[in-house]
């Protein structure tokens, strides 16, 4: 409903703007934007074209450029919060030896991964994590040592599994994927990772 | 229709002796292993791996791998080649039929016998249909350079590229359609979609971030825009193939989880309309290398 209250202003923007063009607001090319994607792609592999339907969530990141005013930032973070499944076990630790593997992968969803196989976390992508992986990035924050420096609690345990199943519950506008409200990873391989992060013999909790 | 002045360098490309070049190869192929380990050094030790490759770079671009595809461009420009038997010699890049230099640091912009905005690739692929009759749904097969096969007009951009060596890039703003294509270029910037809810902004929004060990742009601050733009067509030593920003357009949005971006499509031209306005006013070295 709101989003097509959007969709009409838009439409109404650029009607008045018509051929004076340089004259367009944001909202307008906001609304050429994801009309011309959605004309100009075509579905590849497992990338099919309703990957570009926005959900709430994108379309307010896209319309604030990931800073999302005060007010709508609760209602969102609820919101996703309750996409949030935990395990019907309570248990939130895994394997931190298989939780280092996914740790590494980068593969997963692009229209060149071949189909039907696991994807990765691609954590190391954007996080430190073990000190003996020097190949890491700065996209988000370090996490060296991470139980190490907030307990090995099940609160903590608790919160990486949730984090890791949609960093949006924390923050609206964040880099992050949501591993598990995509489909990207199983419970099982959420799991490994809260493992990796907070098991004391993990290599992320050594010097 | 190629400018004298910028014949000295093309020419000492042409006649570097064929054991030169396999010495180059040679010392490519060398370097790209000693990038490989270098991928793997401690944190400390990542400023002096980019410090290394920067000098290899310097040193490549003394005797650059590119020009090779320069060259190779050149003969297919003046071959009457397609249907129309003919050359792309009367192609206008904006410039005027057959003026080369400078047209590719002062593109994208509007041509009004088509009344769009294209970058060089999208009107040199029109200009291989109009004058030379091929079809677009053939040249749009297979656009991107694999290990096996560089298409031709690849190595047509690399050429047009290098006429416009040491020159300003000089993106015009002349118009509405070419202030609407950055508009929309910035607009497709902050796009977030697909599972992983990605924008470009999402890696190239931020000062000072890294994939892996690889830097990553921020297209929005001046100061490190114009490294979008400038080095492009590369010749990529992982692979050794020689890439056009319209690929790179292309894999990123492959990484963004995205679907498949149409080859010279509005919404591509629209991106490198944002980024090569963003980069105005920074010096093109030519086409480059990458890692």
């Amino acid at each position: 409903m709101k989003r097509a209250i959007i969709w009409g202003a838009a439409i109404a923007a650029v009607a008045v703007t018509g051929g004076c063009a340089t004259t367009k607001d944001r909202a307008a090319y906001e609304a050429d934007a994801a009309a011309t994607i959605k004309r100009d792609f075509h579905a590849r592999g497992a990338a099919s074209m309703d990957r570009l339907n926005q959900d709430k969530l994108q379309l307010a990141c896209t319309k604030h450029r990931d800073n999302l005013p005060m007010d709508l930032q609760k209602g969102i973070e609820e919101a996703e919060l309750a996409k949030i499944v935990l395990p019907a076990d309570g248990r939130f630790m895994g394997d931190w030896k298989s939780g280092a593997r996914i740790a590494e992968s980068g593969r997963g969803m692009t229209w060149s991964d071949p189909p039907g196989e696991a994807s990765g976390g691609s954590c190391y992508n954007c996080h430190q994590l073990s000190p003996q992986q020097t190949s890491f990035g700065t996209v988000g924050p370090s996490l060296r040592q991470f139980g190490k420096l907030r307990g090995y609690t099940p609160e903590t345990q608790k919160y990486a599994y949730q984090r890791i199943y949609n960093s949006k519950a924390f923050t609206p506008c964040s880099t992050m994927p949501r591993f598990g409200t995509s489909k990207t990873l199983s419970e099982g391989q959420i799991k490994d990772l809260v493992a990796y992060l907070l098991d004391p013999a993990s290599p992320v909790n050594k010097d | 229709m190629s400018d004298a002045g910028l014949r000295p360098r093309r020419a000492r490309a042409r006649f570097l002796k064929p054991r030169m070049r396999s010495v180059m190869a040679l010392c490519a192929v060398a370097a790209l292993g000693t990038g490989f380990t270098g991928a793997r050094l401690a944190a400390q030790e990542r400023d002096v791996t980019e410090a290394e490759f920067d000098k290899f770079r310097a040193l490549m671009e003394e005797s650059n791998t590119a020009e090779l595809f320069e060259i190779k461009g050149e003969e297919l420009w003046t071959a009457k080649r397609g249907p129309k038997n003919a050359s792309l010699e009367r192609c206008d890049l904006g410039l005027g039929p057959g003026v080369l230099k400078g047209a590719y640091v002062q593109a994208p912009r509007y041509f009004a016998d088509v009344g769009k905005v294209m970058d060089i690739e999208a009107r040199i692929v029109h200009c291989m249909i109009t004058l030379q009759g091929f079809r677009f749904e053939d040249l749009a097969k297979a656009p991107f350079s694999t290990e096996q096969r560089t298409p031709e007009v690849v190595s047509l951009v690399t050429y047009v590229a290098g006429q416009s060596r040491d020159m300003k890039i000089a993106a015009p703003q002349s118009n509405a359609q070419e202030r609407d294509a950055y508009g929309l270029g910035e607009a497709i910037f902050y796009f977030r979609a697909g599972p992983w809810d990605f924008s470009c902004a999402s890696c190239h929004g931020e000062d000072g971030k890294r994939i892996r060990t690889q830097n990553l742009p921020n297209f929005t601050n001046p100061r490190t825009a114009p490294r979008g733009f400038i080095g492009w067509p590369g010749y990529r030593m992982t692979g050794g193939v020689m890439h056009t920003l319209q690929w790179r357009m292309n894999d990123c949005f492959r990484q963004q989880r995205f679907p498949e971006p149409g080859y010279v499509s509005d919404t591509v031209t629209a991106l490198l309309t944002f980024m090569a306005v963003n980069a105005n006013g920074a010096v093109y070295k030519g086409p480059g290398i990458k890692r």
